[in-house]
């Protein structure tokens, strides 16, 4: 996948993340002026002023999670660059463009939590190299010494408390979470982990303000975001806009879709497909959790794949959702047995051999799943799964008579 | 009916010895896996522990102790 | 009296062993989490809980009488301690051997919460080695041995323990955690 895509006059906000010319220290410096340090604790409500909301996907207030590990003893502060999603490119492309606003993040994240000890988990590549060469060149300023550690590159590896397990020198699968990890995390120590993104824009806070960080964005949802946009698009990219940007600016900024558009899916694998009748609904659909909402959708760790028409949905989807299910940790019997037998009956939906009661099936065995696991890769399946039985209805019944209303061909069931 | 407690299910620790649900009918049932289940009202909020009330709270902790796999855990609501 | 307590010790060690053989039964029945009897599972666990602990009083009550009874010689060290005995130190203290691993089997799962599964379940597999330990005491050492009724409770319980662990031994994971299939974990 290529780098930033520039076309600023698609979106109406200046690129912040992405501001910088050069990834060395000294363009870094010009760009975005020295690091700030500011003293222990104050960025923290510097940070809730900001309303930032983690990057990661989960999108949780940013400052709660600091202000929890702040309170225990001596802290542990890791930047998340494990990115797992497959479709998700976007921590790669901040560390290679922006290593040191990532790690000047890092550095006040430990100041403000008083941690003398700080981890990057990055996903092997040109985000990892960017980030060494970075940190070699910081070698001597920096407060507290940044270890990093390769990730494993599957789909569960930046969960949480698998990102822990891994630098605890354990497998990295994600663990039970009845104490959380600002409490007790890494060791029993309390730990703070944040996406790199997150990590990037408290660096730009520290900087600039909170009411700074607020100019872009919505109110419930400020500042800047990346997204991934791929899929059915002239030249996909990584793109940074402001949370409640139109679908269709995004598109736009990595050349515009490539063909007649039904369906995006936004949010990742984890995430939802939303129907697109005509060109005008891109126009309309605002990427923020508010805009998306009415779609079930949320902009997550802001993935979006535009599928075009004469494309089979469901196939797209059952080829992922087989995905997911191969990608179970398997260390939790609800996971273990209801994404496969998940996966099986949509991929019976796709082919066209599935049984009359097919969509119950999958609406039952997502209910079987949800919520039932040490973390929540069955919940974004079944999420998945559902989405799609919502967005292509008219093809699901298509399919369970054998036809595939998208690509108009008749499906064959295996004998 | 007052909830005193939460069950918690260590899922990376539950086998499906079925043992729980067994001793606590009332709250739990068995998925076709045969693991552990909240029943439908029983659900605390969040979602994924079981309401345990204060007159079963006694039968809580013995399916806490009888678990195989020491998988459950009983915390404040 | 002397005579009492010899036959008090030779009989609470028969129904030791009887007890032991029924225990070890029990906790594989156990393991395989299957219903026994008209038990559900939780009753199979507590009723292999309950048994070795009788057991345990059993046991107990078979070592008093052996020390306090002058013609068996039998001292506290040589309890503690196996093969410190003076009388037949291999057959006693094997005897010995057992009574160690069955408290700290008891003890262990007594303990359970606070060690936690994984520490007692390795303790745990010292069950296997404490049942042979006591059978080949109480062939060694009994005085009984000769006799047939002692010979045909020793063969049924060796052949109840063998079949018990041959049985152990056919668990699938599959089997031993809902007897459903499941898909075989990665690790």
């Amino acid at each position: 996948m290529s780098l930033t895509v520039d076309a600023p006059s698609a979106l109406d906000t200046a690129p912040r993340l992405l501001a910088a010319p050069s990834p060395d220290l000294a363009t870094h410096r010009a760009t975005f002026g020295e690091l700030p340090w500011q003293g222990r604790r104050r960025l923290v409500s510097e940070v809730e002023a900001s309303g930032l909301l983690g990057r990661g996907g989960a999108g949780f207030p940013a400052w709660r999670k600091m202000a929890a590990s702040a309170a225990g003893g001596e802290a542990v502060v890791i930047a998340n660059a494990a990115e797992g999603e497959p479709a998700s490119a976007k921590d790669a492309t901040l560390l290679s463009v922006s290593p040191h606003l990532v790690l000047d993040g890092l550095q006040l994240a430990a100041e403000a939590v008083g941690a003398k000890e700080a981890h990057l988990y990055v996903r092997p590549g040109r985000g990892e190299h960017a980030a060494r060469t970075a940190l070699a060149e910081r070698r001597g300023r920096d407060r507290v010494e940044v270890t990093v550690t390769r990730a494993s590159g599957h789909f569960l590896d930046g969960e949480e408390t698998a990102v822990i397990s891994a630098l605890e020198g354990r497998v990295a699968l994600p663990r039970d979470k009845r104490i959380p990890a600002p409490v007790s995390g890494m060791r029993g120590r309390p730990t703070l982990l944040h996406n790199v993104e997150t990590l990037a824009h408290v660096a730009l806070i520290a900087r600039g303000g909170s009411a700074w960080f607020r100019t872009a964005g919505t109110a419930e949802e400020p500042g800047t975001f990346l997204a991934t946009v791929s899929g059915d698009v002239a030249s996909p990219g990584v793109v940074e806009a402001g949370y409640g940007v139109p679908l269709a600016d995004l598109f736009a900024a990595v050349g515009g879709p490539s063909a007649d558009l039904q369906a995006v899916l936004i949010g990742g694998y984890h995430g939802a497909w939303v129907p697109l009748a005509d060109a005008d609904d891109a126009a309309r659909i605002a990427v923020s959790r508010a805009g998306l909402a009415p779609y079930g959708a949320t902009p997550g760790a802001g993935v979006v794949v535009a599928l075009r028409s004469g494309a089979c949905a469901l196939a797209a989807t059952s080829k992922v959702l087989t995905y997911l299910a191969g990608q179970s940790a398997r260390q939790c019997g609800p996971c273990l047995n209801g994404l496969p037998a998940l996966a099986e009956n949509f991929a019976a939906l796709a082919g066209g051999r599935a049984p009359r009661n097919c969509a119950q099936r999958v609406e039952r065995l997502s209910e079987l799943v949800e919520r039932r696991g040490a973390c929540h890769h069955p919940d974004g399946t079944a999420r998945l799964a559902r989405s799609a039985l919502r967005a292509f209805e008219e093809d699901v019944r298509a399919h369970l008579s054998g036809r595939c209303a998208a690509t108009g061909l008749m499906i064959v069931g295996r004998p | 009916m007052s909830a005193e407690k939460r069950l918690h299910v260590d899922w990376t620790s539950c086998e499906g010895a079925g043992l729980c649900h067994e001793l606590l009918p009332e709250l739990m049932e068995e998925d076709p896996w045969g693991y552990p289940m909240p029943r439908r009202d029983r659900t605390a909020p969040g979602g994924r522990d079981v309401l345990v009330p204060g007159s079963l709270v006694g039968h809580a902790q013995r399916a806490v102790r009888t678990c195989p796999r020491l998988a459950l855990s009983l915390q404040r609501v | 009296m002397s005579a009492s307590l010899w036959y008090l010790a030779r009989g609470t060690g028969v129904v030791t062993l009887l007890l032991f053989t029924l225990t070890l039964v029990l906790g594989v029945t156990a393991r395989s989490r299957r219903p026994f009897l008209g038990l559900r599972r939780f009753g199979v666990a507590s009723v292999h809980r309950s048994v070795s602990l009788f057991a345990l009083v059993l046991l107990g009550l078979h070592v008093v009488t052996l020390l306090a009874d002058p013609y068996a010689q039998l001292h506290l060290v040589n309890i503690v301690l196996p093969f410190t005995s003076s009388y037949r130190p291999l057959w006693v203290g094997l005897g010995a051997l057992s009574l160690d691993a069955m408290l700290a089997l008891v003890i262990t799962s007594l303990l359970r919460e606070r060690i936690g599964h994984a520490a007692w379940r390795t303790v745990h597999w010292v069950a296997y080695a404490a049942w042979p330990a006591a059978f080949l005491h109480s062939l060694g050492s009994g005085t009984d041995s000769a006799t047939l009724w002692m010979r045909v409770v020793a063969a049924t319980c060796a052949v109840t323990v063998i079949a018990a662990v041959a049985w152990r031994y056919t668990f699938t994971p599959a089997e031993t955690t809902t007897g459903r299939p499941v898909l075989e974990p990665a690790r």
